[in-house]
């Protein structure tokens, strides 16, 4: 049967990517028509370069100042990885906590989920004074809190959000909480995990950049944003912003094809048939 | 041979004893019957499946399953279950939903492979092994839980409605499937249903609830001969029972005098 399957495979792997290089097409094309109209349009305006400098501009810089780009890239990236690390298994840890000890759960999440509207962010000249300035753990604090309540919301709901008969289907088979949590809780809680790791990637990268505008070491990327917007030197910021845009998009497809590789059994798997 | 199944003057209150949901059960179920349970909402049956089940703690009353209290038979593995729902887990293939129980018994792999092979087979889904829940059915869906639920060979299967969010066709279908399969494994079953002709064509007793308090009203025994079969379901026995037991549900109910009155004449 496999002798069969094989080239079957093969040739469906093939024209699936074919299928998906045509969706995407319109999606270039967009993207392509963007960038001619921006250098078209900052041209024929005579726009100041302060203002918005044409794309073939920023693209010369991106090259030019690559090494310096990415190092500062990614020396914020690790800030935004070690952040997003300790903020989504600390709301990982809490929410199975949480999801153990129901009590506990309806004295805290009141607050977890009002902290999940709170502009965290704005926290971060305190975190900065907290742990140093040009410490990296002052950002990597701030992008973990960041990290931390949506994380923790979501892995709670998807803990708690099993169907009744599921655990009483568990316990006809005498199984106790702790494999009530590994064989149902856990598996059910990560399609709602992976939502939030998602946002968390979003976030954490957010939560280092925006921590180092506030201040922060020369090698930092927010840092270099800021400086070369104060210095005039725009086409050096948007290329800075480019960069961390590329680590940004990056961290989340990372994490979304962790999803795909974790979750194949999931409905949503089916579009990719 | 002691009973599948004893349950003497089993009680159930909740709300802090303001609502009596079973009252006064008392019940034999011998090994090898088909014993329906049948009532309109609220009468306590699915209450009372589970705590023969061990899932629901009875207020008051004794409940036998196997010869022993039915915490060690839970603890033990001697029912299965089935709801209305399939309950399948999204994550695991057919074959993995199958084996879910053996897995949690200890049994080696290749014992389990050998068992979920036959189990596939019993419920004739064969070639789909592989598949996830959300590919098949619900008709397939619910083979798959009856499949599940006698993997580990329960002397007793539990069954919540099983069939109830299915239409007609399926639902006749999967019961003619079901007496096969209780044919082949001599197992008992207790089966909670809405379904008078449900009841009347699956069962070898079908005990009668009321609601407010949950109490036996009747109990009924099917003599329709094994094994049954679509034409079952056309004879006159068939039809006079399940007249005796619409009688025996609406017992209760101030339309019966009229109706008696109608018949008698």
């Amino acid at each position: 049967m496999s002798a069969i399957a094989t080239p079957v495979a093969g040739e469906r792997l093939l024209g699936r990517t074919m299928r998906g290089a045509r969706s995407w097409l319109p999606a270039v094309g967009v993207l392509l028509l963007g960038l001619g109209l921006w250098e078209g349009l900052v041209a024929a305006l005579n726009v100041q370069r302060f203002l918005l400098p044409p794309p073939s501009d920023i693209a010369r810089t991106f090259w030019d100042e690559r090494d310096a780009l990415w190092s500062a890239g990614w020396y914020t990236f690790k800030e935004a990885l070690g952040g997003f690390v300790i903020g989504c298994s600390a709301g990982i840890a809490v929410a199975l906590v949480l999801a153990r000890w129901r009590g506990l759960s309806s004295a805290i999440m009141p607050y977890a989920i009002a902290a999940n509207a709170v502009p965290i962010i704005a926290f971060a000249p305190i975190t900065n004074q907290w742990f140093g300035v040009l410490n990296p753990l002052s950002k990597m604090m701030i992008a973990a809190v960041l990290c931390f309540f949506p994380v923790l919301v979501n892995a709670l709901r998807g803990l708690t959000s099993v169907h009744p008969s599921s655990i009483e289907l568990m316990r006809s088979y005498a199984a106790g909480e702790v494999e009530i949590f590994r064989r149902v809780r856990i598996p059910n809680s990560l399609p709602f995990l992976f939502s939030a790791l998602k946002v968390a990637s979003v976030l954490a990268m957010i939560g280092a950049v925006v921590g180092e505008y506030f201040g922060g070491t020369q090698e930092a990327l927010g840092v270099q944003i800021r400086n070369s917007a104060a210095l005039f030197a725009f086409e050096t910021a948007w290329a800075a912003i480019l960069v961390a845009s590329i680590l940004g998009i990056s961290f989340y497809l990372a994490i979304a094809l962790l999803e795909r590789l974790t979750m194949g059994w999931h409905p949503s798997a089916r579009a990719a048939e | 041979m002691s009973a599948a199944v004893s349950l003497r003057k089993v009680g159930k209150t909740f709300a802090r004893g303001e609502v009596t949901a079973l009252q006064e059960i008392d019940l034999d179920v011998q090994p090898g019957e088909f014993i329906s349970l049948i009532g309109p909402s609220g009468c306590g049956k699915s209450t009372l499946l589970r705590i023969v089940g061990d899932l629901i703690q009875p207020s008051s009353g004794e409940v036998v399953v196997n010869g022993k209290s039915a915490d060690q038979a839970r603890r033990d593995g001697d029912y299965g279950i089935v709801f209305q729902e399939a309950v399948l887990y999204d994550w695991r293939t057919v074959a993995r939903n199958i084996a879910l129980p053996l897995e949690m018994a200890g049994w080696d792999r290749p014992k389990r492979d050998a068992r979920v092979k036959e189990m596939v087979e019993l419920v004739e889904l064969t070639g789909f092994e592989k598949r996830h829940p959300w590919e098949l059915s619900g008709g397939m869906q619910q083979r798959v839980a009856i499949a599940r639920a006698l993997s580990f060979s329960p002397a007793l299967l539990l069954m919540d409605e099983p069939f109830g969010a299915l239409d007609e066709m399926t639902r006749e279908r999967l019961n003619g499937e079901l007496l096969r399969i209780w044919a082949d494994t001599g197992c008992t079953v207790l089966f909670v249903t809405h379904s008078i002709a449900e009841a009347v064509f699956l069962s070898t007793r079908v005990v009668v609830m009321s609601p407010r308090p949950g109490r036996i009203t009747e109990i009924i025994p099917i003599d329709l001969p094994q094994p049954r079969t679509y034409e079952t379901r056309e004879e006159a026995r068939f039809f006079e029972l399940v007249t005796q037991l619409r009688e025996a549900l609406h017992g209760g109910s101030e339309r019966e005098p009229s109706l008696r009155a109608a018949r008698a004449k």
